[in-house]
């Protein structure tokens, strides 16, 4: 069974710590699924990893913030993160927050489309200094999306790309690897779309009609 | 096949010299299209309803009443009639009045708005958006179709030995599209009462609104209204045209730079990629056009925006003789080819008459 993991980084440089960070924490949850880890011993199965890059999109994601629709890539952007089996959001900390352009890609998408999707959430940042923005932003906003969002978030300041000890970096990344790979791997099968399309959340008109119903 | 016009009535400032028209100005412009559009050959003015500036038409059937005046042929029609914000009763009053004075010619397109303020300034619920547009619908389909009507619903005051007068032309109730851009539960409300499905595809891609064509079509059959093919679909269009292709793109790029919905977005050259705006050659509004009917399938009614986004008066009327002379001929020819038989063309009170009439010889 293949599970599909979307990472979405917002970083802007190139190359990006940002996506250092995605691409440590997407490697350990690849490792996770299919190798197995004390929770999930033996693994049991494939891992598709797509890296969705918000740089790239930057203009179609504020053209869909003005014309109201997505652009085509903007679009298989979206579909690919509504449909995931699980989520890895990563972003830079701008002026106290997450990045507007990481905010804006989810501004686009549809407020249930990733409602009980699992998200692992982190973040850098020049120093450690900002790190509660993951409990204090990143992880209400995925609340609100109603997605799976689990317990242990990872920050990665500019100190922790050479440091090394208990409190690692990459032992953060292991654990929020083996809580994602456990929400993932949980799930029944894995998901082919978000099922919000148009005509297949419609009321048959004889409901809508009974509803209005006078009362007495 | 209808084809037409159908305005939002914005006044907009000409992005090329600075200049904002006055509403009365934007008024008597629209008539002045209104007539043009006539006189062009073509067959239905849609003017939109608005609350609130920079938009002139609240009162679309004073409007239409002075179009019916001065028109011979033209079918004056809405795009669209608030449903949620406006009384279900007066909507009754107003457009039987409208149809008798305008000897028939007269249909109109429901729409639930897309302004929030204006659900609160009319005393309304925007979070009872859709129920709003059922049951006023419900209410305004039973006034025109019974004399004397008792009625009771969530939200409006009840109805005890009510007439709705005058009574519709020849017993027969305006024909009324559902104009929806996202909601699949408009779709399956024109669905049931057999009415037309208006899809405003102008400023979206098309794969959304196949979606709800389909679903439409589907349901149409579901209810016992006809074949899936003989659905009632209107599509919207948007177009700017000049002999020369590069000509029209630099005429109307200032224009689309600028305009309120889209404009400071997307490249001219992205959003005619992507949505139906043409902007080129009559041929290539053709040709743009009639591959509509292979995504959708044949169809009633074809409405261009023309008068937008601040485009001079002279502008429009000579982009509606380029339709009128180089574009509506053709595709009323290309899309009378292959069309079946048992496809109906747009309605108009003439055919309906025809189809009440023959009803009751079968009965």
């Amino acid at each position: 069974m293949t599970r599909r993991i979307v990472v979405i980084t917002a970083g802007l440089g190139r190359p990006s710590s940002t996506r250092l960070l995605a691409d440590r924490l997407a490697a350990a949850v690849r490792r996770d699924v299919t190798d197995g880890n004390v929770d999930n011993p033996g693994g049991d199965g494939e891992v598709e990893v797509q890296v969705v890059e918000l740089r790239d999109l930057a203009n179609e994601i504020a053209q869909n913030m003005v014309t109201g629709f997505p652009g085509p890539q903007l679009r298989d952007a979206v579909d690919a993160a509504t449909s995931a089996d699980g989520l890895i959001a990563v972003t830079p900390v701008f002026t106290g927050s997450y990045s507007g352009l990481f905010k804006s890609f989810f501004d686009v998408i549809d407020k249930d489309a990733l409602a009980g999707t699992p998200v692992l959430i982190a973040a850098t940042g020049g120093t450690a200094r900002h790190s509660l923005v993951l409990e204090h932003a990143m992880r209400p906003l995925f609340s609100y999306l109603r997605a799976v969002v689990v317990p242990t978030a990872v920050y990665a300041a500019t100190e922790d790309w050479g440091a090394a000890g208990d409190d690692s970096l990459a032992l953060r990344i292991d654990r929020a690897a083996a809580e994602l790979t456990a929400q993932v791997t949980a799930r029944p099968v894995p998901r082919g779309g978000t099922g919000a399309e148009a005509g297949e959340t419609f009321v048959p008109f004889d409901q809508q009609l009974a509803a209005l119903a006078p009362e007495g | 096949m209808q084809f037409g016009i159908f305005t939002v009535g914005d006044v907009t400032t000409d992005p090329t010299n600075g200049r904002t028209p006055s509403e009365h100005e934007r008024i008597k412009a629209m008539v002045t299209i209104a007539q043009k559009v006539e006189e062009v050959g073509l067959d239905v003015f849609a003017t939109g309803e608005h609350h609130n500036p920079p938009f002139v038409p609240s009162s679309p059937t004073t409007m239409l009443g002075y179009v019916a005046a001065r028109t011979d042929r033209l079918i004056l029609s809405t795009s669209t009639t608030l449903i949620t914000t406006n009384d279900p009763v007066k909507i009754a009053e107003d457009f039987a009045m409208l149809q008798h004075l305008a000897d028939g010619r007269v249909d109109l397109m429901m729409g639930r708005g897309n302004t929030g303020p204006v659900y609160p300034w009319f005393g309304k619920d925007i979070r009872q958006g859709i129920p709003l547009a059922v049951e006023n619908y419900a209410l305004l389909h039973k006034l025109w179709r019974e004399d004397t009507v008792d009625w009771a619903g969530k939200f409006r005051t009840p109805l005890q030995s009510f007439t709705s007068t005058p009574r519709p032309l020849d017993g027969v109730p305006p024909f009324v599209w559902h104009g929806s851009i996202r909601s699949p539960e408009i779709a399956e409300q024109a669905a049931y009462y057999g009415d037309g499905f208006f899809a405003n595809n102008i400023f979206w891609p098309k794969e959304h609104f196949k979606k709800l064509i389909e679903l439409y079509r589907e349901r149409f059959a579901y209810y016992g209204h006809g074949t899936p093919e003989q659905a009632i679909v209107g599509l919207g269009g948007q177009v700017f045209m000049r002999k020369n292709s590069q000509d029209a793109v630099r005429e109307f790029r200032p224009y689309f730079d600028n305009a309120p919905v889209y404009g400071h977005g997307p490249s001219l050259e992205d959003f005619t990629e992507q949505t139906p705006l043409t902007v080129g050659s009559p041929q290539e509004v053709i040709d743009k056009t009639l591959a509509f009917r292979e995504t959708f399938g044949d169809y009633q009614r074809q409405l261009f925006l023309m008068d937008h986004a601040g485009l001079p008066l002279r502008t429009v009327l000579e982009q509606l003789d380029l339709l009128g002379e180089e574009v509506v001929p053709v595709l009323r020819r290309e899309f009378a080819k292959g069309r079946p038989a048992d496809v109906p063309d747009g309605p108009t009170h003439q055919s309906l008459l025809a189809r009440r009439d023959t009803k009751e010889v079968d009965v």
